[in-house]
């Protein structure tokens, strides 16, 4: 109870700090700069002058104090040693080029970034072509896109039941474990099946992004204008010429975007892994790598930063295309 | 022709196939979490979740009566009674571990010299002898029962109590809702500004915004954590909330511009004619209108707050009064990685309040990820 008339407090002081904020620095503006009088002309362009930067002003407030200030410190940071006592230059990311743990981490995140966006992508278009065309194709589309709303942990959970293991000839709980002893196969614990498992944690990112990368890929086909279908229909194109040679062509730039979008979860991919191996039996990546050096044990915020940094540098070059298309729409 | 209407036909049946394989496979690994959260211990260790809809054989035994219960009847001694319990079916029967269900329900059998034993499909019993018995324990009866499918609320009674998941229910409660209104209204006027006041430095900050949208939070954990402990917010609600107000706002403040910038030109620009201040413009056509966005938003940074595990189990302190649901369910999948029944109900108490957001709010939903992916050339 207690917590709820907190939760609600913060609430309405929040709201209550935004309007404030909002409608008494609006308020103060005009007062300073009264829109009449004999000055009315040169106030109402003063005035005009500063009321944006009293809009952006509380966003810009928070994005520079909690995001962009937090990338330089770590760059300070990743210089320095664990507690950042000495400066050590390179050394940290020195360090991490002859970490057997950071290399298998950097390949396994390569791994991630072939695979997932790959299948998500390719999943999402099937599961829009067919979806597209018929009638029940909203309900299934819905329960494709479920997994969306599951949190990672969650679907670890979920996960993890369908590859519980039992010892060979008892009842097999998990649902690929007892295909597999249907099948005549040994049952195996997939989770700790070096190089594998790390295929199985993939699944689990797949099944979630698929439904992404549909709505967006739906929405693309659907955009494609009718007569250059009907074209290809008339010049007789069959259903698969149809789809690789014209239906895929036209949304390339919605595939780049489901790419890249899912590129950028892959990079930041932390709980799954973290839930579900914790980054053992060679299944580390960058980001639980950082978590752990961040926060377990004895921690070494230099290293953890370092490898933070890491994280952000390869992200840049799809900040950069982000940008690029952006500025490019807007003309 | 006709050929072709049948290539057709067959064509569309390999779609409604196909699509409803696709389905299947999606839906699957949820449904096996959701029925296993309704069954007990026993019944989620001794088969998969996927036979639980249909009866069950379960083997157990009996002590038949001794001499005590033995009857005379027409110069034989008899032991009459029940191996089962209520209405349940036999469907087998043994009298050796080594093998419970060899015979069946109505046999007669000679078990030992002169003993006749026969169980019959109600589970009765009857025991005949010339002599008398002389056993100080009863014969035991092996039986092979089908047990109806059976489920249960029980482990959602024990999860909510028990094992604390109620009370990180209103902890994450208490971090979302907050963590969800807040920037909406600080990146509504952004987006206002960014889309229709004209300032310098206007397309730098709209450029900074979609570029702060893929930074990494991993990077900004250690320096935030640090800030809040140095202003005294420290581990808590407080550093919480806005640690998620601000790591929304670049994808609140992307999606509404695009959806600020697209109003109707002439309906903004007549109210500024009329003399309609800015802040004026904002609150009684802008705000209004982008009810849509708004609620988009709201939608992706309340699945996101509610789903997270990363910021939550940084931000706020690891007790057990403090933990989110998702840091509940992590901490169980270490201590309780065998107890699928705790597992699955907790798990599924914490994806149901999201799920249910999910399908009644899925077209603002899709609409946003429409709106909010960067759209390529």
């Amino acid at each position: 109870m207690e917590l709820f008339l907190m939760a609600a407090g913060t609430i309405a002081m929040g709201v209550l700090g935004c309007v404030v904020w909002f409608w008494g620095s609006n308020l103060v503006l005009d007062s300073i700069y009264p829109p009449r009088g004999r000055n009315a002309g040169d106030n109402i362009r003063r005035a005009n002058m500063i009321r944006p930067w009293l809009f952006v002003g509380p966003a810009v407030l928070f994005l520079g104090v909690y995001l962009v200030y937090p990338v330089i410190d770590s760059f300070w940071r990743s210089l320095h040693n664990a507690d950042g006592s000495r400066f050590v230059g390179a050394g940290n990311y020195l360090w991490a080029l002859g970490d057997d743990k950071f290399r298998e981490s950097i390949w396994n995140n390569l791994l991630w970034l072939l695979v997932v966006p790959a299948l998500s992508t390719v999943f999402g278009l099937l599961a829009a072509q067919l979806t597209d065309r018929i009638r029940w194709g909203n309900i299934g589309k819905s329960l494709i896109f479920m997994p969306m709303a599951i949190s990672f942990v969650g679907a670890g959970v979920i996960w993890k039941l369908i590859y519980e293991f039992r010892e060979s000839g008892e009842t097999q709980i998990g649902l690929l474990n007892w295909i597999v002893t249907r099948l005549g196969g040994e049952p195996q614990i997939w989770l700790t099946l070096i190089p594998w498992n790390n295929f199985f944690l993939m699944i689990v990112l797949v099944w979630i992004q698929t439904g992404f990368a549909m709505v967006i890929l739906s929405a693309a086909l659907r955009g494609i204008p009718e007569e250059t279908i009907e074209a290809a229909i008339l010049d007789g194109a069959s259903p698969w010429q149809l789809f690789f040679k014209i239906k895929v062509p036209q949304i390339m730039g919605s595939i780049a975007v489901v790419w890249t979008t899912i590129t950028i979860v892959v990079l930041k991919v932390f709980d799954i892994v973290f839930v579900m191996t914790n980054g053992q039996w060679g299944t580390q990546v960058l980001a639980n790598l950082m978590y752990d050096w961040m926060f377990r044990g004895s921690p070494d915020y230099g290293r953890g930063s370092a490898i933070a940094i890491v994280l952000m540098i390869v992200v840049t070059p799809i900040m950069v295309w982000n940008i690029y298309n952006a500025r490019k729409e807007a003309g | 022709m006709e050929g072709m209407a049948g290539k057709k036909s067959s064509l569309t049946w390999a779609v409604h196939i196909s699509a409803f394989l696709l389905v299947v496979l999606w839906t699957i690994p949820t449904l096996g979490l959701f029925v296993s959260s309704f069954r007990d211990r026993d019944q989620i260790s001794s088969s998969g979740w996927w036979a639980s809809f249909s009866a069950s054989e379960q083997t157990g035994y009996a002590r038949t009566g001794t001499d005590d219960d033995a009857r005379q009847v027409d110069g034989l001694y008899v032991i009459e009674g029940s191996v089962t319990e209520g209405d349940q079916k036999l469907s087998a029967w043994g009298t050796g571990a080594r093998e419970p269900g060899k015979y069946q329900p109505g046999e007669t059998v000679e078990i030992e010299d002169g003993w006749q034993l026969t169980v019959s499909e109600d589970g009765s019993y009857r025991l005949t002898s010339e002599k008398p018995f002389g056993m100080r324990r009863g014969e035991r009866i092996f039986t092979t029962t089908a047990v109806p499918p059976d489920f249960t609320i029980g482990n959602y009674h024990r999860v909510l109590t028990a094992e604390g998941l109620g009370r990180a229910f209103m902890n994450t409660l208490t971090v979302t809702i907050p963590a969800t209104v807040i920037p909406i209204l600080i990146a509504a006027f952004a987006a206002y500004a960014l889309a229709w006041m004209r300032f310098p430095g206007r397309a730098l900050l709209t450029a900074g915004v979609v570029g702060l949208l893929v930074v990494p939070l991993q990077v900004s954990l250690i320096p935030l954590l640090q800030m809040h402990n140095a202003i005294g917010i420290g581990k808590g609600y407080m550093g919480i909330w806005l640690a998620h107000t601000a790591f929304g706002l670049p994808l609140a403040v992307y999606l509404l511009r695009n959806y600020m910038i697209g109003l109707p030109r002439e309906v903004i620009e007549s109210a500024r004619v009329d003399g309609a201040s800015d802040f004026q413009i904002f609150r009684r056509i802008v705000l209004p209108l982008s009810f849509p966005a708004l609620a988009s938003f709201a939608i992706f940074q309340f699945l996101w707050v509610w789903n997270d595990l990363l910021v939550a189990t940084v931000f706020l302190g690891n007790t057990r009064e403090q933990l989110v649901m998702t840091g509940v369910l992590r901490e169980l999948m270490g201590s309780k990685g065998g107890e699928w029944e705790i597992l699955a109900t907790s798990a599924f108490i914490s994806i149901a309040v999201p799920l249910i957001v999910f399908f009644s709010m899925q077209r603002y939903l899709v609409r946003g990820l429409l709106a909010g992916s960067v759209k390529g050339g």
